[in-house]
């Protein structure tokens, strides 16, 4: 288990610098959640248009670095996609990090696999996997929602 | 035995965490066990289990006799009256709810008042809120001062003819404030109100003595007193033991049963239904039996100069805020870390052997009052040296690198 795995350049520098942080303008959807054990709070907002596409997304939350920058890259990933799309990112993100599994998503740019591929480390360290994943499970409520 | 060596006694120790040798200040959460504790688990299990007070064979009656030799060995330790006025439970989390139920079922109406503090643990409030639900009760919180004490002119504010009883922690699990529960007691006896003391806390780290103190009620966690886990302990006086419903029913707790009737056994059975914990009740007489050897006193001042000596080292970091600054501090050291969350602390504190907690400690309105999600606390037990702080404060500024703050 190395630490270096989990805090990564990019893991400390969307911890420090969220991308997207705020409510976005027009926004359709929202979901929140908040893990009890830890304190730590996530709310999702989203404008979805009549194409199913997510034209912006934005979050508030508090919470460890850990939980601040999967939910900023979180953002980036998804932000104009489809919602087949994330439906399917989502679920391969969860099952990487449950089961080891490689993210298999062709329509992923290199850079994006690479993003996504860093936050594996959170494996090796499961009292803090929550905090990688609970953005993840409360975008998925919020497209839910409506 | 000697306080400096305690490490030797403790197994623990003996092993590497994550290739460093063990830091373990997280005491306040559950300490570790000496292997006198651990040796007399094995040893009851190998030569004398059986389940108690019910065969008449050879191994019920040792059984039974070892249970009940620690009942008398808790009752001279905390110098209460009679043995019956102590209660085995699962925790001190179980005796708090167990209070709250009987004796909140019986005299706790609706609009009257419970008067609890600021510095409570969840597990001091939640109890109450189900009675508050229940009844219609109303729940005041004693509040809590800029260095993390709570005056007792704070608490003769909110008591009213409607206050039904007094609950308060005995020290803060978050900053470490020392109540002056003797006070409290003394105050809330002028008014006949009944005082639950949570000594969670307040037990490990210090004398308490029943009679003196003079509370009504008073929990105990054992696994935070070099004890096994999933035992509790609760005092309460005499007075209660007949007047009090019982408050889980089961074998055991009962005198005649039929159809239409039941009568209840006499108190501490009355209260302890079920199967109860035979091999940690007996171990809990050794984890007694270490700390007098030791003498709680002399536990005390070598904590105390533990934990002075970790404020003096913390607070040359600039980057650090220790939260509270109370007149008495007992065993807890709170702090925060200039724009590192608490959890990341201590997920790279861990990467050096450190083990401290983060979070809110189950004290959320506390943490709301202090305006912060979380922090990370370092809690001192008998283990502890100076060495482990200099570990610790080293651990902090490693954890500054990797975030370079």
């Amino acid at each position: 288990m190395e630490l270096k795995e989990l805090y990564q350049e990019i893991i400390l520098d969307h911890g420090k610098n969220p991308r997207n942080k705020g409510k976005c303008d027009g926004y359709t959807n929202d979901a929140k959640a908040h893990n009890p054990l830890c304190g730590d709070k996530v709310h999702i907002y989203l404008k979805l248009n009549n194409e199913k596409l997510i034209e912006d997304l934005s979050f508030e939350g508090e919470g460890c670095a850990i939980s601040l920058a999967y939910a900023s890259i979180l953002t980036e990933i998804t932000k104009g996609k489809d919602l087949s799309f994330i439906k399917k990112i989502s679920e391969d993100f969860l099952n990487m990090i449950k089961t080891k599994t490689k993210i298999t998503l062709n329509s992923l740019t290199e850079d994006q696999v690479t993003t996504i591929t860093s936050l594996s480390g959170v494996q090796e360290f499961p009292m803090r996997v929550k905090c990688a994943t609970m953005v993840w499970h409360t975008l998925l409520s919020a497209i839910e929602k409506k | 035995m000697d306080i400096k060596n305690i490490k030797n006694e403790f197994p623990i120790f003996t092993q590497k965490i994550n290739g460093k040798p063990l830091v373990y200040l997280d005491s306040a959460n559950s300490s570790q066990k000496p292997k006198v504790v651990i040796d007399r688990i094995s040893s009851f299990y190998e030569t004398e289990y059986s389940n108690v007070g019910r065969s008449v064979h050879t191994l019920a009656v040792k059984a039974t006799n070892r249970f009940e030799a620690t009942r008398d060995l808790v009752k001279k330790y905390i110098n209460a009256a009679h043995r019956e006025e102590i209660i085995f439970t699962k925790g001190a989390t179980e005796a708090i709810n167990l209070v709250a139920s009987t004796y909140g079922k019986k005299y706790i109406n609706k609009g009257d008042e419970i008067l609890i503090t600021e510095l409570e643990h969840h597990s001091n409030y939640v109890p109450w809120h189900f009675i508050r639900s229940e009844k219609g009760a109303v729940i005041k919180f004693a509040p809590v001062n800029k260095n993390g004490d709570v005056e007792i002119d704070e608490i003769k504010k909110l008591i009213s003819n409607k206050t039904k009883i007094i609950a308060i922690t005995h020290i803060s699990n978050v900053t470490g404030a020392v109540l002056p529960i003797k006070q409290i007691v003394d105050l809330a006896k002028e008014k006949n109100i009944p005082v639950l003391i949570d000594g969670t806390q307040g037990a490990p780290h210090s004398y308490i003595d029943m009679q003196n103190i003079g509370c009504d009620f008073y929990a105990v966690s054992c696994h935070k007193m070099y004890g096994p886990n999933g035992l509790g302990i609760l005092y309460a006086k005499k007075k209660w033991l007949d007047d009090l419903p019982p408050y889980q029913g089961g074998g055991g707790m009962i005198n005649e049963v039929n159809k239409d009737e039941i009568t209840f056994a006499e108190a501490p059975t009355k209260f302890e239904p079920g199967t109860m914990q035979t091999a940690e009740v007996v171990s809990f007489a050794e984890s007694i039996n270490f700390i007098e050897k030791l003498g709680i006193k002399n536990i005390a001042s070598h904590e105390n100069e533990v934990l002075e000596y970790g404020l003096e080292t913390l607070r040359k970091n600039n980057s650090i805020n220790i939260i509270g600054n109370p007149k008495n501090r007992g065993s807890v050291l709170c702090f925060t870390l200039k724009n590192i969350h608490p959890h990341d602390i201590a997920t790279i504190l861990d990467d050096d052997g450190v083990a401290i907690r983060a979070g809110h400690h189950c004290c959320q309105i506390l943490h709301e009052k202090l305006g912060l999600s979380a922090t990370a606390r370092a809690s001192i037990g008998v283990y502890n040296d100076k060495d482990d702080i200099d570990k610790l404060s080293e651990a902090i500024q490693n954890c500054q690198k990797v975030f370079k703050g």
